[in-house]
């Protein structure tokens, strides 16, 4: 097992220096970002070059790369278009969107194995082909129209939610948020739970559970959901990073100032450090949440031995 | 909104390991009427630190114009420059001027504004090593080229400008290196206000939460999401806050800020989205404010390229001109909030300060068969076709580009004759502009700094100016500029620029499009709501209920 996890770490260092690379090239071939901050005026070249230089612009690419690499190992991130520290923006935006993020993984996962459960085993009656549909919609419809629609019924028309999130953004604030980006995973985990629930009330071992005479709500707890939830774990892993890259869109029509919202000013002023930085801890989230994900098997499902 | 509580609490409920704060979190002061006396309005993040020289933008200038005054400000209303600190400015020749101030002003730290608040502003400002966005607002100061060489690389022989020189606390000196009869009326602009010692002494204490000498004072300053601004009981000059303060909400979308103006969580939104603009009089109705600002948008022509530099040229451009139906693109496509331009300035100059509708003549009048014909008499459009370049990352653009285009091609009954031509970032657009590879003719737009002709034609049309992207050459319109800023009276100076503006219906380096306007919507909590000439609101005169 630590064997295992070594190597899993091992492996992520390539993976999150080419993450890295890929996201500097990109952000370095939007062009350079000097001449826009002075709007529709020309720049001054000596303005201009001052800026360039202290913004470490003057250097080739691999240069810049490089130097922003070095920084990082010392902790410093370098600073937003604003002159402040990427690191202080992090550290206001991350607990906003961890939080965000987890309203809309519990909204997931319960909703989504709550709906898997219920149509896997009334299959093909009345229940099964509602959540069916449901999540063909939920599918269909785009993050930001159900977040608009959301918006505008649950905050201007009935008042049942704030439109927008306050300051801090409280727990109360984040529900519907949390639905809206919760929705298609949640449509997702409830098909993934629906099939594999299916297929495994057929399977042998649960019908020597039944026939052992265990009462149903065991069965269906012990026996039939917990095998039935690999499949799931392992999307409900994978969908974190997801959840938090997703939230761009949500916090942009939510007003929820998290790590979307710091990542859409970072790409909208082409300032490389704020968003190199923030995709980095993206992938460094990612990562992780994958290593958890596989190493949640063995805790499954016994058969699986990490050795 | 007791049911809403309860349904949050349901929700909350469900999500087992956060149902704890779910309940208890609430949300703070957002819900509800307004407390207290104070304006809840929308905000963007400012783009820069927020000193007087590096803040250029409109978001970060509103926080300035409510914590700064200077020498003169700009009635809201007229958009003349009034003094304010000032008490007098006074110059025999246009050239050296001798500005008194009005003794007993303070910051809101209790330090004095004294003459050398201003020239060590100033002085910053200037100053190449600390490369400030506004640096080139004191490029007329005399000394400037030594504090601030022009050239990449070149080093600062110079760190205080030689133009100003303190007389006393209450009086200083400045010689300009050239004439300019207007300057006094620049001194309104954000980057002309004085600063206190303490942005020198604790620079980065000061950008925390700066400080100044309005009428507001920061209360908290959380950056990036909420600014509180508190009204200043020791604030000295007329224009008190008739509110107890102003909380600015930054909002990454105005679709947001708007949504939450009808829920009644915000007072005041100063940017209306485009796609409300159709709902928004049922939505607000008289609380819809849709005035003039000092916007103008042009399309300009690369002078230096082949095909636009020839004489004959202009007859092209003056027929685009008149391709172009101004009035049905400002009705279908910008629901009216914009006008028709008929001159290179804007409306809220006012006549006196030098706007004249309709300057420009028939050249900016939709007029298909003589548009057709002046473009052919000029040699047709240079290879057959022409494109407008616009930037596509912000602005929405392309829909006007397009109904331009097409109304270009309508009259000249051809398909293919104008098509727009899209750049991916506003940033890689100015660089192709500034670099001089446009080829045809491209979208631009100028906001004013201040409320004079003079910035509206020098900046834009003066041979080698800063904003000079056509790269416009006419020594009659320069030599018409230069005489019009040594004239001593200022209605003989406007006239002076309008002669020279009206160089510019001739060679039409830019077609004028439209005006701007400047866009709010309030809620029933606020009275006295404008906007002013920047189309900024007035912060300080809107009255809570």
């Amino acid at each position: 097992m630590g064997r295992y996890v070594i190597r899993r770490l091992l492996q992520m260092v390539p993976v999150f220096i080419g993450t890295t690379f890929l996201i500097f090239v990109m952000v370095y071939a939007l062009g350079d970002p000097v001449a826009a901050m002075f709007g529709d005026k020309a720049p001054d070249p000596a303005t201009a070059a001052q800026i360039r230089h202290a913004m470490y612009l003057d250097h080739s690419l691999p240069a810049q790369y490089v130097h922003y690499m070095k920084q990082i190992f010392t902790g410093d991130f370098g600073t937003s278009a604003s002159g402040q520290p990427v690191t202080q923006l992090m550290g206001s935006a991350f607990p906003v969107t961890i939080r965000l993020t987890l309203v809309a993984f519990v909204i997931e996962a319960v909703a989504g194995v709550g709906l898997g459960l219920i149509a896997g085993l009334r299959r093909g009656r009345l229940a099964d082909s509602g959540v069916l549909a449901f999540t063909l919609i939920v599918v269909a419809v785009p993050t930001f129209v159900t977040g608009y629609v959301l918006q505008y019924f649950l905050g201007v028309k009935w008042h049942v939610a704030n439109p927008a999130v306050a300051e801090g953004a409280p727990i109360g604030d984040l529900i519907m948020p949390g639905v809206v980006l919760a929705g298609v995973s949640l449509a997702y985990v409830a098909r993934l739970t629906r099939t594999s629930v299916a297929e495994n009330s057929r399977a042998d071992y649960l019908r020597t559970a039944v026939a052992k005479g265990l009462p149903r709500r065991r069965v269906v707890t012990v026996h039939l959901l917990r095998n039935s939830l690999i499949p799931v774990v392992t999307f409900l892993g994978t969908d974190i990073g997801g959840l938090m890259a997703g939230a761009v869109v949500t916090e942009r029509i939510f007003n929820i100032h998290g790590v979307g919202y710091q990542l859409y000013q970072g790409i909208l002023r082409q300032n490389p450090p704020t968003v190199v930085g923030f995709v980095t801890i993206l992938v460094i989230i990612f990562l992780a949440a994958n290593l958890i994900v596989d190493l949640l098997y063995a805790v499954l499902d016994p058969r699986i031995r990490y050795a | 909104m007791r049911g809403a509580t309860r349904v949050r609490c349901a929700v909350g409920v469900l999500a087992v390991a956060l149902a704890a704060t779910a309940c208890g979190g609430g949300s703070s002061g957002s819900s509800g009427g307004s407390s207290g006396g104070i304006v809840r309005a929308s905000w963007g993040d400012p783009q820069n630190p927020l000193e007087p020289t590096d803040t250029n933008e409109v978001q970060g200038g509103k926080v300035l114009d409510m914590i700064f005054r200077g020498l003169k400000k700009y009635n809201p209303k007229t958009a003349k420059a009034e003094n304010m600190i000032a008490q007098s400015i006074t110059s025999t020749d246009a050239q050296n001027f001798d500005i008194k101030i009005k003794p007993g002003w303070k910051f809101s730290n209790g330090q004095p504004v004294t003459s050398d608040s201003f020239i060590n502003a100033w002085n910053y400002g200037a100053d190449l090593k600390n490369a400030q966005l506004n640096a080139f607002f004191f490029e007329q100061i005399d000394g400037y080229d030594k504090v601030h060489p022009d050239a990449v690389g070149a080093t600062p022989t110079a760190t205080k400008l030689s133009g100003l020189t303190k007389v006393s606390d209450t009086e200083f000196k400045v010689k300009l290196n050239t004439k300019f009869s207007l300057w006094p009326d620049t001194l309104g602009y954000a980057a002309f206000y004085p600063l206190p010692q303490s942005f020198f002494t604790d620079h980065s204490g000061w950008l925390k939460k700066p400080v100044g000498n309005g009428p507001y004072l920061i209360q908290q300053y959380t950056k990036g999401t909420q600014m509180s601004l508190r009204k200043w009981t020791g604030y000295k000059g007329d224009d008190a806050a008739a509110n107890n303060g102003v909380d600015l909400r930054v909002y990454t979308d105005n679709n947001t800020a708007y949504t939450d103006l009808q829920a009644g969580n915000i007072d005041l939104v100063d940017d209306i989205p485009a796609s409300q603009l159709k709902n928004v009089k049922s939505d607000l109705g008289s609380r819809y404010i849709n005035e003039p600002a000092g916007i103008i948008q042009t399309i300009s022509f690369p002078l230096y390229a082949k095909g636009w530099s020839t004489p004959q040229s202009a007859l092209v451009r003056q027929g685009l001109s008149m391709a172009i139906n101004r009035k049905q693109i400002t009705q279908q496509i910008f629901q009216n909030t914009r006008t028709p331009a008929s001159d290179w300035t804007s409306p809220v100059l006012g006549d006196a300060g030098g706007f004249k509708e309709g300057l420009c003549g028939q050249e900016c009048d939709y007029n298909p068969t003589k548009a057709k014909q002046l473009i052919q008499q000029g040699g047709g459009l240079p290879g057959g076709k022409i494109t407008i370049g616009y930037n596509a990352d912000t602005g929405s653009h392309k829909e006007w580009v397009d109904a331009t285009c097409n109304s270009i091609n309508n009259v000249l009954g051809n398909n293919k004759a104008c098509v727009g031509e899209p750049t991916g970032t506003f940033a890689d657009f100015r660089n192709k502009i500034t670099n001089k590879q446009m080829t045809n003719p491209f979208r631009s737009g100028w906001q004013m700094d201040y409320p004079l002709i003079q910035d509206f034609l020098q900046p834009q049309y003066f041979t080698n100016a800063s904003s000079n992207d056509s790269h416009y050459n006419s020594p009659t319109f320069d030599k018409l500029v230069n005489q019009a800023n040594a004239e001593s009276n200022s209605s003989q100076a406007v006239s002076t620029f309008q002669d020279a503006e009206k160089q510019l219906v001739k060679d039409m380096p830019a077609i004028p499009l439209w005006y701007q306007n400047g866009s709010a919507g309030y809620s029933s909590n606020l009275t006295d709501v404008a906007l002013n000439p920047f189309s900024v609101p007035v912060y300080n005169e809107i009255k809570v209920k």
